[in-house]
């Protein structure tokens, strides 16, 4: 295959997931609805119970809206990588998915043009809820849009990855749901999405170990930091290295010869 | 000594040896398959002779671990790209997304085989207008029939112009003319494009008199060969009282 083909590759996956976006309104306002109840009712409700002290990156005192801006653009993404994983699952039953393994390009390159193309979508929904944020008086800095890109691209990649690793485990639909379950709650609320970690080791120190270990913390933070045109290389080291590592085992998982698709074959 | 002008073709396919199990239960066992360049051959078996698990493996959904799989010369195991590019695939399981329209799903199918979008719509028209729904373009599969549908995938599985087309009991869930058309449309394609089938089937109506058939029956090929000669192999009147007898299906008197 020529350098040009695996562009068309990619264009033609990236090109079909916004398509399908695109003909799913309902999964677009879902998408939207649940982060924007937590801005405008909990964000509400808990503003005068959870005052934020000034911390990097902000300048000054921040409304707990403010705060949580940046963990609600995480939990767009982790719920668009499970909900994409989730459509790996049910393509793989319902026979889909074999168009694309059945594809003469390598399975590693299908794979995170699936994941590119499912952050794509993401993005799209993250930047419609910062909108209406702004709208709503949550303002970051103009370039701060603009420099959330990379650590979007980063978010995205390390949530679907995830769930493409788990999406290997899965045989069935049905089993997927309770898996996201136990993944997604925990991952989204053991981190520092709604409490930053210091007010979390105020309340628990266990909690705040785990959301310590969280690598959803660290995305979060990378994404704080972006948008408010600053760099976090700890978090955005750690967010990296986490999506490489969960990239290459999703990859595995999809190796007819090695992964857990091979397992699940027979022998 | 004489020696033939004629070098021999590679196969379109080569199966050699395979075996395969799903958690120590056999589900193929030796099988042996050559299909040759332009050739028609039907996979003959009731349901759960192991056809699927057959087309698993030459489509490296589930990887080789016994035996050897060729297409068009490719080794699939270490020339994965290269085979798969040689091959077309109709899944069992209808496999179109039914939001997208016609058009979206094949120029899909072409940039997941490295084609400009040009060329995919020049490819999807060429492919329509053999089946005669060039007009169904721009309509969504959902609004299409169980045997307009198939033949979409059918198009679009011979869009990169493979060597070898594999159908996976393509006619399920249709009925009788629609199957009857697929089948006499599929024979037309073999002959004038000159691509290898191979038709994975569990119903003796869509097997034709000059048909190369193999039976597989418990994950081993039963018999291999044209109609006339199984027929005569068992000593039966027909293809159908042949097949019965070769997988035990015979009733006694």
């Amino acid at each position: 295959m020529r350098g040009g083909a695996y562009w068309h590759c990619l264009r033609g996956v990236v090109t079909r997931e916004l398509l399908r976006f695109v003909h799913q309104r309902s999964r677009f306002i879902a998408a939207l609805v649940r982060p924007l109840v937590w801005l405008f009712v909990f964000a509400a409700g808990f503003r005068m119970a959870l005052g934020v002290a000034m911390i990097e990156p902000y300048e000054t005192y921040i409304r707990y809206e403010v705060y949580i801006v940046p963990g609600l653009v995480g939990m767009i993404q982790l719920f668009n990588g499970m909900q994409s994983s989730l459509s790996m699952v049910y393509d793989r039953e319902m026979g889909s998915m074999r168009v694309l393994l059945v594809s003469p390009f390598p399975r590693w390159y299908l794979l995170i043009c699936k994941l590119l193309a499912s952050t794509l979508v993401s993005m799209v929904q993250v930047y419609v809820f910062l909108l209406i944020a702004y709208v709503y008086g949550v303002q970051a800095p103009l370039t701060g849009y603009v420099y959330i890109l990379p650590a979007l691209l980063v978010t995205g990649f390390m949530v679907g990855a995830l769930g493409l690793l788990l999406s290997t485990f899965v045989r069935q639909l049905e089993n997927f749901a309770g898996i996201m379950n136990f993944v997604i709650f925990p991952m989204f609320f053991l981190s520092s999405a709604l409490y930053p970690l210091w007010r979390i080791r105020e309340g628990s120190y266990l909690v705040y170990q785990i959301a310590s270990f969280n690598p959803f913390t660290y995305a979060v933070e990378t994404i704080r930091f972006a948008l408010y045109e600053q760099f976090n290389m700890t978090a955005s080291t750690i967010a990296i290295v986490t999506t490489l590592v969960l990239l290459t085992m999703a990859i595995w998982g999809y190796d007819p010869s090695r992964g857990m698709l091979a397992r699940k074959g027979g022998e | 000594m004489a020696v033939s002008d004629e070098t021999p073709r590679t196969p379109a396919l080569d199966v050699r040896d395979l075996s395969f199990s799903y958690g120590g239960a056999p589900a193929l066992q030796e099988v042996d398959l050559r299909i040759a360049v332009g050739e028609f051959v039907v996979l003959l078996g009731l349901n759960g002779a192991g056809k699927t698990t057959l087309f698993s493996l030459v489509t490296r959904l589930y990887d080789t671990r016994h035996g050897h799989i060729a297409v068009e010369g490719h080794d699939l195991h270490r020339q994965a790209t290269h085979a798969h590019a040689c091959m077309g695939v109709v899944f069992q399981q209808p496999t179109l997304d039914l939001d997208l329209t016609v058009k979206q799903n094949l120029l899909y199918h072409g940039a997941l085989h490295g084609m400009t979008r040009r060329m995919a719509y020049e490819r999807a028209m060429e492919q329509l207008g053999r089946m005669g729904m060039q007009d169904s373009l721009q309509r969504r599969v959902r609004q299409l029939s169980g045997g307009q549908r198939r033949r979409v995938e059918i198009a679009r599985g011979l869009l990169h112009h493979p060597r070898l087309l594999l159908l996976d009991e393509p006619t399920v869930g249709l009925d009788m003319a629609s199957r009857r058309a697929l089948v006499s449309h599929v024979h037309e394609l073999c002959a004038s494009q000159g691509v290898a089938v191979l038709w994975a089937t569990h119903l003796i109506d869509e097997v034709y008199a000059d048909d190369r058939v193999v039976v597989l029956d418990q994950g081993r090929v039963k018999a291999d060969g044209h109609v006339a000669d199984i027929v005569a192999a068992q000593g039966s009147e027909t293809i159908g009282a042949a097949f019965d007898r070769l997988v035990g299906k015979e009733t006694t008197p």
